[in-house]
């Protein structure tokens, strides 16, 4: 294939592959044919079936194994002298600290978070590998080349932050289909199967609400959510039902300050939608013996694409709690949603319907639920495939020194300027990208009252993606995290998270510069403090803004909460697409639908404090 | 390949659930009901069927009569290295055993003989046919015998020379909704034919249109006119191809510098090898067109798409007769 200095360095090349996935199941094949001869390759997942459309080294009987460890196994059938280590682990393990990232000439990422692609980009600028980095969503793709002094690094442009959505639009007024959704997989399945002592909204709506509706019902100690051992899970069900959809609606509607401008919400109870004979005995369930307890199953639903009515998604519901009380009681209480969880979708998705139909929201499918409560990936073969033989194609650039030539790629669905695949010259470096610039960041807060833990969630690990964090002022250690801590150094630290930052031993201060650090990511940062008494609590809710490096990303208009995993950054896309064809001052608006989402599983989840709701931070 | 009636099962939405989600559950449905041959299994072709494979289409049958030899094996990972090494089995059957495993839902088998020996009928067992590494004449005629069949049967042809690649597509008179923002429209694409195609005097076809294309040609007669099987070149071949690229380009009222030196010598000493990566772009791409094809959802190529590794631009060109440009 290539020349004879391409193929020596292919040969005498160590690579190392991040992610044994969609892409990487294609990258490694791609990888052993084309002469590779020592390949690493680290992926922590297991095989789901739903992978195995794409992810072609993999079949049925591989489900619940090790990607990195199967996927090797496969290659070596067709290429059995080539070496292949497979490491089914995290990449963000301390023992991939940078030392091992130096042992190789180039990685390639095959990943599906941004927070793993960000911890990778960290690691290979410190040890100074070159990285290759991809990503997929449906059609699109693309593959960009970062080598420090050459290129911008992964981080230089901001990358979309997760969706958030205000607490109020989700406990009380929710306009679209995903905020029923939320609701239903955050508030009222972690309430019901989750870690009970975990806060929740619903818990703290209901609470106020009782003492709102003043009719003595229940005193404010006893919690609805609790089942009282008398009552049949049937019974059980039912209660939460007319609870959650019926008098919780007529509490809300109460408050006639909400609904001036709104559509009224509707409250529905049991008996609104099921016939009389149904409503005591509840449905029979044929019992499917050895068979994964499913909602569906018990009362004959089959389509998954098929809109369910009400009546069907009250059944749908009160199954559903059935079943997690009769066959999976063992589970309750630890519970968190999980996309792959027949029984937990189909609950999810019912409740969320009725929701829906309480407030005037088009039902959706159990389908269409679940690819938005799970985030679920547009992912197809042939993207990857393309996707990986591109990553190959910049590998044997690096690894021969071919620097003039590194393009970033990108996989179009609709030509442009008759190019489905349409290369151009990687960006520089952005000056101010605090990853691979030193350049220092600005924080902004209220230094009286914002309290350490604050700065360490919402700035450092969250803005900043570090994972143990150290933070310092000047030579002074004020917080630090890590596995091999004396216990009373982390009883110091656990104080300290809980100080304001003027009230910390070496108190922060107007004008304190902070050096924050990771030590696996070999990445420092300073930031410099600067005193605000107030903030904008709808634009700022976190109390504290951070500045100096390329500024805030609101994500396009279009955008949709259901998340890739295998994807791109895909907001970068559209932004250099826009660059791109602005070059040429033409073919502005280039018909790309770029699904620009966030990454990780659990994006939905995230929600931001309503604006106008009290002071109250979560985190306390 | 029209859309069953009946819903998909359980399984079959468990497994494509993900790509239901990027095409839709009717497009699956007529992908489960399509059929596909390929004739001549390298690299590209290989990356081909695994992705079609994968995507669920009804059934696929393999033709290659060869035995296993190192180029064979070049960019195919579908032939475990123990199974091969003591049986006379052809490269169709072994890939095809490879392939069953992919996806138990898709009929794969293979057939021995030459398909342009095949009668009309043969072909109406398919919808989908791919070709690759044939000659040009031997492109011709399979496409011509697509074309006469009364079934529509989408004929393409694929072909990777080292880092540079090649995909023709022909789907004759093709009708499907076009997506303009929430609508959808009729449009109605002529395909020309291969041959069709190559006849277009040069000079009529736009200036910009890919080297890449009339370096192809010149390859694929100079082959014909020496006898060489497709790919049978060398670096030796250079003085040769040269004349008879100074005179396909003058009788096309070209210059001889119109297809560069660099390029001939690119293609010649590529011979029969093939870039790993290439193939799978390719086969990327082709798996993707086929898919469109089979379910009438998104715009289908139209009519040529090159590839090289070297600028690294995937690119489509339109070469038809100037009649069947506009829809």
């Amino acid at each position: 294939m290539a020349s004879t200095s391409q193929s020596e360095a292919i040969k005498g090349a160590k690579v190392l592959m991040v992610g044994a996935g969609g892409i990487g199941c294609e990258l490694l094949k791609t990888l052993a044919l084309s002469g590779f001869q020592d390949i690493h390759i680290i992926d922590m997942d297991t095989i789901e079936v739903s992978n195995l459309n794409r992810q072609f080294l993999f079949r049925q009987s591989h489900v619940g194994q090790s990607k990195a460890k199967v996927a090797r196994e496969a290659v070596l059938k067709f290429r059995p002298r080539i070496n292949i280590t497979a490491y089914h682990a995290n990449v963000k393990d301390p023992q991939f600290n940078v030392e091992f990232f130096q042992q190789f000439n180039v990685v390639l990422n095959g990943l599906d978070n941004l927070d793993a692609r960000r911890h990778v980009n960290r690691l290979c600028l410190a040890a100074e590998v070159p990285l290759v980095e991809s990503g997929t969503t449906g059609f699109l793709g693309q593959v960009t080349v970062h080598v420090k002094g050459q290129t911008e690094c992964y981080e230089c442009q901001p990358k979309p932050t997760p969706k958030t959505y205000p607490v109020c639009t989700i406990t009380s007024t929710p306009s679209k289909f995903v905020h029923c959704i939320v609701w239903a997989k955050e508030l009222l399945f972690a309430k019901l199967f989750g870690d009970k002592n975990q806060d929740n909204d619903l818990n703290v709506r209901h609470s106020s609400n009782n003492s709102e509706e003043g009719n003595g019902s229940s005193d404010a100690s006893k919690d609805v959510f609790e089942r009282s051992p008398h009552e049949s899970s049937d019974q059980y069900a039912r209660k939460i039902y007319d609870h959650v959809f019926g008098s919780n609606i007529v509490a809300a509607l109460s408050n006639e300050e909400t609904w001036k401008n709104r559509r009224r919400p509707r409250p529905i109870y049991v008996s609104d939608v099921l016939p009389e004979e149904e409503r005591n005995g509840g449905v029979q369930s044929e019992d499917a013996m050895g068979s994964i307890p499913s909602a569906m199953e018990s009362l004959g639903l089959k389509n998954p694409q098929e809109i369910w009515s009400l009546s069907e998604n009250t059944r749908v519901f009160l199954e559903a709690v059935k079943l997690f009380f009769e066959k999976r009681e063992k589970e309750i209480g630890n519970l968190t949603f999980d996309k792959d969880d027949q029984l937990a979708v189909e609950f999810v998705t019912a409740a969320a319907n009725i929701r829906a139909s309480s407030f005037g929201i088009p039902l959706q499918s159990l389908f269409e639920a679940k690819g938005i409560a799970g985030n679920i990936v547009h992912a197809v073969a042939t993207t990857n495939a393309i996707i990986a033989g591109l990553i190959v194609i910049e590998a044997i650039k690096v690894l021969s020194g071919d620097s003039k030539n590194y393009r970033m790629t990108y996989c179009l669905e609709h030509p442009n300027r008759k190019m489905m695949l349409m290369p151009v010259e990687p960006f520089e470096a952005n000056r101010s990208c605090y990853v691979c610039s030193e350049t220092p960041l600005l924080l902004e807060v209220n230094t009286a009252t914002t309290k350490l833990r604050d700065v360490i969630e919402k700035v450092v690990k969250s803005k900043l993606g570090m994972n143990l964090p150290l933070v310092m002022q000047g030579s002074t250690l004020i917080y630090e995290e890590g596995d091999d801590l004396d216990a009373d150094m982390v009883a110091n630290y656990a104080i300290n998270l809980d100080k304001a930052l003027t009230e910390l031993p070496t108190p922060v201060t107007n004008g304190t510069a902070l050096s924050v650090e990771d030590l696996q990511q070999e990445l420092t940062c300073n930031i410099n403090i600067k005193h605000r008494d107030e903030f904008d609590e709808e634009k700022e809710p976190d109390g504290m803004v951070l500045t100096g490096w390329s500024g805030p990303t609101t994500k396009p208009e279009k955008s949709n909460p259901s998340s890739n995993g295998e994807s791109s950054s895909a907001a970068g896309v559209k932004r250099k697409l826009e660059e791109i064809s602005d070059l040429n001052g033409k073919n502005k608006g280039i018909a790309l639908e770029v699904e620009v989402n966030v990454e990780d599983d659990d994006d939905v989840s995230v929600l931001a404090e309503f604006p106008e709701t009290n002071k109250k931070t979560r985190v306390q | 390949m029209d859309g069953a009636e009946e819903e998909l099962t359980a399984h079959q939405t468990a497994l494509y659930d993900r790509q239901i989600r990027v095409w839709g559950v009717d497009a699956q449905k007529k992908l489960s009901k399509a059929h596909v041959l390929v004739s001549g299994l390298n690299g590209a072709t290989v990356e081909f069927c695994k992705n079609i494979v994968l995507a669920g289409v009804g059934s696929v049958t393999l033709m290659d009569d060869r035995l296993v030899s190192e180029e064979v094996l070049g960019a195919n990972f579908l032939i475990p290295l123990d199974e091969y090494a003591n049986s006379n089995k052809s490269v169709a059957e072994l890939c095809a055993q490879s392939l069953r495993n992919f996806n138990h839902m898709v009929g794969v088998s293979f057939l021995s003989g030459e398909l342009s020996q095949m009668d009309g009928q043969f072909f109406d067992k398919f919808d989908v046919v791919v070709v690759c590494s044939f000659s040009q004449k031997d492109k011709i005629l399979i496409n011509e015998i697509c074309r006469k069949r009364q079934k529509r049967i989408a004929f393409y042809t694929i072909d990777c020379r080292d880092s540079c690649g090649e995909i023709f597509t022909d789907l004759q008179n093709y009708t499907y909704m076009q997506k303009k923002g929430d609508e959808r429209i009729e449009r109605q694409l002529n395909y020309p034919s291969l041959e069709e195609a190559i006849l277009i005097p040069w000079k009529d076809l736009p200036r910009k249109v890919t080297k890449l294309f009339f370096a192809m040609r010149v390859l694929e007669k100079f082959e014909l006119l020496e006898g060489r099987k497709p790919g049978e070149t060398s670096l030796a071949d250079l003085p040769s191809i040269s004349k008879l690229r100074k005179d396909l380009c003058e009788a096309q009222g070209l210059k001889e510098s119109h297809v560069a030196d660099s390029l001939l010598e690119k293609l010649l000493a590529a011979g029969k090898m093939e870039h790993p990566a290439v193939c799978a772009i390719l086969g990327g791409i082709l798996g993707q067109e086929v898919i469109k094809a089979i379910s009438g959802k998104g715009d289908p190529l139209k009519n040529f798409f090159y590839f090289d590794a070297a600028d690294g631009k995937g690119i489509i060109e339109d070469i038809s007769v100037p009649s069947t440009v506009t829809a």
